[in-house]
């Protein structure tokens, strides 16, 4: 029997997986609305979670549905994390292959690496208000240092023989960037990219709490105010929806550029 | 000289004097730039003071409360909230995930739960945390364990899992109990990779910490901040910054402190 590998679907870990999923919404249900153990307004019950879904969805609350709300964030996310990959990875790769771009442009990421994104949102606030630049700006910090970094190391890992392999057949420094260095980061690149979308996520839910007029934070702020818990766990859930989501079309992407590696 | 960077980064090496040129050359650039751009008035000095005004509000709020208390009450406040938030993460993060790696049943059961969760951003817990604990204590402390958790668990489990299983066998043959193996096999095993996701955690509580103090409590550097904005005064955002800053990188070099002396003591990476 233990030779024969059984289908996924009725694997020991999907079963008990399952089995804990379901186990857990069974007492969630039990604990708010069978045995009402729980204050409502501490834990919303499974049914006024549904009311608060459909209620979003059918007729939107803060201000707009939760398509608008969830496009909205997506949206900001895209955008600062485009423009960090667009100014962050050249920035990585042309310290990585000069030492002395290195050595020039290391200590302004020395001064300002410890400070995290969200330390920024004030600032970001102050410049820009509470409209969407401010939110870009934060989210291009978050992703903005891990893309350096990631595409610096990515360059310094390089094999230097791959180098020596190129020049030995002509390549010119053009090529060998174009063709060896880049592909050689690559994968620490998108290494960083992943990181960066998750803490993408954080920073722009902070900065929508601190202030902002649509999207999900907006949400999870107004449910606050309004002490509507089932609320909150929507929009809870949703980011969280949305953080996998990007998350799985970054993989996507990742598999697509880094078609020569068969193993993530 | 023609062909610097024939090799790419291999082929060049920096003398000293130059390295250091540069480098002291980049801080001027940074500094040189934002003090020409708060001192041309490009950017009127509400929005950007210059470094030098930034450096006297510091010294006025060590001295001088704001937002209820002075500089380092607002230090202490912050770094004594992660401290709590960041050790509850690790006192159940490290466990959970040492016997997730030794305990197939319990691995079982706690990923799927902590899969469905993993990608609720920690901010995101804020009006929940609010509701279930409050603006004062417990909300903040929620939000810190939700960010610095999941690479205290992750870490542990992983290093659980490295373990070389031979080590494990062997000590299994030689009639070790379960406890036994994990207190004298798992865990001295699990170590390394334990200690570098203290480091990921410790980095990634903080930052939740300061996003908590932006939005619910009433002391400390990411409050310091709020109320600096509200007044519109940035010069107060940026020494708010200026303290994350160096509270992380403290954090930071402690825990690479903790990293080397394991290191050297047992002789692992």
């Amino acid at each position: 029997m233990a030779l024969r590998a059984a289908p996924w679907w009725i694997s020991r870990a999907v079963l008990v997986g399952s089995a804990t999923i379901i186990g857990m919404l069974g007492l969630w249900w039990v604990a708010t609305s069978g045995l009402r153990l729980l204050n409502p307004l501490r834990l919303p019950a499974p049914i006024e979670v549904w009311a608060a879904l459909r209620q979003i969805l059918d007729s939107g609350y803060a201000g707009a549905t939760l398509w608008q709300h969830a496009a909205h964030s997506i949206g900001l996310v895209a955008r600062g994390f485009a423009v960090a990959v667009i100014t962050g990875i050249p920035l990585g790769l042309l310290m990585g292959w000069s030492r002395r771009a290195e050595a020039l442009i290391n200590p302004i990421f020395l001064l300002l690496r410890p400070i995290p994104a969200l330390a920024w949102i004030p600032l970001a606030i102050v410049w820009f208000g509470l409209g969407d630049a401010g939110k870009v700006f934060v989210i291009w910090l978050t992703a903005f240092v891990p893309c350096v970094i990631n595409a610096f190391s990515g360059v310094r890992n390089v094999e230097t023989i791959l180098i020596a392999a190129a020049r030995t057949q002509g390549a010119s420094t053009a090529q060998v960037i174009r063709h060896v260095v880049i592909p050689g980061a690559m994968p620490m690149i998108f290494t960083g990219l992943r990181l960066s979308l998750q803490a993408s996520w954080t920073t722009l839910v902070a900065a929508e709490l601190v202030g902002a007029f649509f999207g999900l934070g907006r949400v999870l702020n107004i449910a606050g105010q309004d002490i509507f818990p089932g609320m909150i766990i929507v929009g809870m859930a949703a980011v969280a929806v949305c953080g996998a989501a990007t998350t799985w079309l970054l993989t996507l992407l990742e598999r697509r550029v880094l078609i020569w590696r068969r193993a993530i | 000289m023609a062909n610097r960077n024939f090799l790419g980064p291999a082929g060049t090496v920096l003398g000293p004097v130059e390295f250091w040129l540069l480098t002291l050359a980049g801080f001027a650039l940074f500094f040189g730039t934002w003090s020409l751009v708060a001192w041309s008035g490009w950017m009127p000095s509400n929005l950007l003071p210059s470094p030098l005004a930034v450096w006297e509000t510091l010294v006025r709020l060590w001295n001088n409360p704001f937002a209820g208390h002075v500089y380092a009450e607002h230090m202490t406040a912050s770094i004594g909230r992660f401290l709590m938030g960041w050790a509850i993460a690790v006192g159940i993060g490290v466990p959970l995930g040492l016997l997730m790696g030794w305990y197939r049943i319990l691995d079982e059961i706690v990923t799927p739960l902590f899969d469905s969760i993993r990608f609720v951003a920690p901010l995101a817990w804020v009006p929940l945390a609010a509701l279930w604990f409050g603006t004062g204590i417990g909300g903040p402390l929620l939000i810190i364990f939700v960010g610095s958790f999941a690479p205290c668990l992750i870490s542990a489990y992983r290093g659980a899992r490295l373990v070389e299983p031979r080590l494990v066998e062997a000590a299994q043959m030689m009639g070790a109990s379960g406890r036994q193996v994990i207190q004298h096999v798992l865990v001295p095993g699990a170590m390394p990779s334990i200690i570098s996701g203290l480091r990921v955690s410790a980095g990634l509580g903080w930052q939740s910490l300061v996003g908590s103090e932006l939005i619910v409590v009433g002391a400390g550097l990411g409050y310091l901040m709020v109320q600096g904005q509200g007044n519109l005064s940035t010069n107060i955002v940026i020494a708010g910054m200026i303290g994350i800053g160096v509270v992380g990188f403290a954090i930071d070099i402690a825990l690479r402190g903790v990293e080397a002396w394991f290191k050297q003591r047992w002789g692992q990476a």
